[in-house]
């Protein structure tokens, strides 16, 4: 274990729905380049908590900090407001369901807010989605909508539109999920060449073989708790929990039916 | 008396008057029922209370009223409290402020229809929620109601013939003149049939148009 202050620090994390209690005292911390996959059942809560870092899911309880920067601190509306809109530039997300924008096209889904939030001109802006379009694949497809592309391919283009704004950590949030199992594999390589270049990423995945390929550490989540955590080889080849022995069973079980 | 159009010739330049006029109140009222529709939408879902009520009230007044009598309340009421609006002008806007409030209910319920998604995604890039409903929200919410956008823009030409009350030489007041002089009402009331549907033709046209061009944005 490194001594390094981390680089996204989740202290205490606590979120209810009504009296629905989803996240019970989390603690995560990332450091700088690192890669994080969380893992877990449907409804354990992984989602809540990648969505709590960009405030999307405004946490009940606990701190979130990026670098020396509280995300959730208490402001007057308006500042607070202003606050977040800063801090999620810092943060790129990626969903199941892709959600780009179906009325712009591919060049301007990328360039959208680059040009609203960092005053980029047109030829700025046009550059920078070549450049990121070329870096996921995606730039023959540049004057296209998104209805006209398949689901890897428009996947591919989310990623290129987050990238963009330059993020200091990427989450994704079961990228792959919805895909068509053939369209995995282009997504995932994209994902892997983000690793390379050292992007910071939190991934809530299905895909154990990827996760262990890809992450640094790897967090066993369930019913709002971490259960186990730890390196991909000994979370996936040696795990001591039996709740997470009991889920990767499970889980093998019903990717080779 | 039998039917004899050769009486036409002569008015034609009347009634074609007219018929300019008749499609620039269309158009002027198309353009305010269009982006007062929008604004009356997002005042109605996302403003507080206090705006929300009195624009309520109003929207109430133009659904729950006629017409006519708006065209009357602006035009001869308005004078009474010191605001003199030209009849044209009397006529753009009540036309428009009418179909507005028709065009914010159908964007009321497509703006809800959006994805909820899309604002996550415009958020989470840093996009302020004003930026979210502006670029990704209402863009997405018009592509939507085009057709029945339309279907009013079509019920507004054939309501501007009302404004001939006000006194603008619209198609229909200008046929009313040439008939005034000809007593041949059969004769330009047909002409001025003919007149309004060939406007209804271009406006289907073009709403095909538009409706062509989102479909790839779908
Ligand atoms: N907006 C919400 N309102 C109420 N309950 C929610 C909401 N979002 C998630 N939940 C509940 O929180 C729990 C955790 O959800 P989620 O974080 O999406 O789980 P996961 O991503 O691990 O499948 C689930 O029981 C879910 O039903
Ligand atoms: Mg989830």
């Amino acid at each position: 274990m490194t001594d390094q202050k981390p680089f996204i620090d989740i202290r205490h994390a606590q979120k209810s729905f009504g009296t629905l209690e989803v996240l019970k005292d989390i603690n995560l911390q990332v450091q700088k380049g690192q890669i994080v996959a969380i893992i877990g059942p449907s409804g354990s809560g992984k989602s809540t908590l990648l969505r709590a870092i960009n405030d999307l899911d405004p946490l009940t309880g606990g701190e979130v900090w990026l670098e020396d920067k509280r995300i959730n601190k208490t402001l007057p509306h308006s500042q607070y407001e202003k606050h977040i809109n800063l801090v999620r530039q810092e943060i790129g997300m990626v969903f199941q369901h892709f959600n780009l924008f179906p009325h712009l096209k591919v060049r301007e889904n990328v360039t959208l807010a680059p040009k609203m939030l960092k005053g980029l001109s047109g030829t700025e802006a046009n550059k920078l989605a070549e450049e990121q379009l070329e870096k996921v694949g995606m730039l023959e497809r540049i004057d296209y909508y998104p209805s006209q592309l398949s689901g890897g391919q428009k996947q591919r283009v989310a990623i290129a539109r987050a990238l963009a704004m330059n993020p200091k950590v990427m989450l994704f949030d079961e990228a792959t999920s919805a895909l068509d199992p053939e369209l995995v594999e282009e997504v995932n390589l994209v994902m892997k060449k983000l690793a390379q270049e050292h992007m910071t990423m939190i991934i809530v995945t299905h895909e154990m073989s990827f996760a262990e390929a890809v992450c640094d550490k790897v967090l066993f989540m369930d019913q709002g708790v971490v259960v186990e955590e730890g390196p991909p080889e000994v979370i996936f080849r040696n795990p001591k929990n039996d709740r997470t022995k009991e889920f990767l069973r499970k889980h093998l079980a019903g990717q080779n039916a | 008396m039998g039917l004899d159009f050769s009486v036409i010739p002569e008015y034609l330049d009347i009634v074609l008057w007219g018929a300019a006029w008749t499609i620039a109140i269309t158009i002027g009222a198309a353009i305010v029922s269009f982006f007062g529709g929008i604004f009356l939408a997002v005042v109605a879902l996302y403003a507080s209370i206090f705006v929300r009520l009195p624009f309520r009230a109003f929207a109430f007044l133009f659904m729950g009223t006629p017409l006519l009598l708006q065209l009357f309340l602006i035009y001869f009421g308005l004078v009474q409290v010191g605001i003199d609006v030209p009849a044209f002008m009397a006529g753009v806007i009540g036309l428009g402020l009418h179909f507005a409030v028709y065009n914010s209910e159908l964007l009321q319920t497509s703006i809800l229809a959006v994805d909820k998604g899309q604002v996550e995604a415009a958020r989470t890039l840093g996009l302020s929620r004003m930026q979210a409903l502006r670029k990704v929200v209402i863009p997405q919410a018009i592509r939507d109601v085009v057709p029945p956008i339309g279907n009013n823009m079509i019920a507004l030409l054939k309501d501007s013939a009302l404004v001939s009350v006000i006194g603008v030489s619209e198609l229909t007041l200008s046929a009313q003149r040439a008939i005034g002089s000809t007593y041949r009402p059969f004769e330009f009331y047909v002409l001025v049939a003919v007149i309004y549907y060939i406007i209804n033709i271009f406006m289907e046209a073009a709403q095909r148009r538009v409706e062509r061009r989102i479909q790839a944005s779908k």
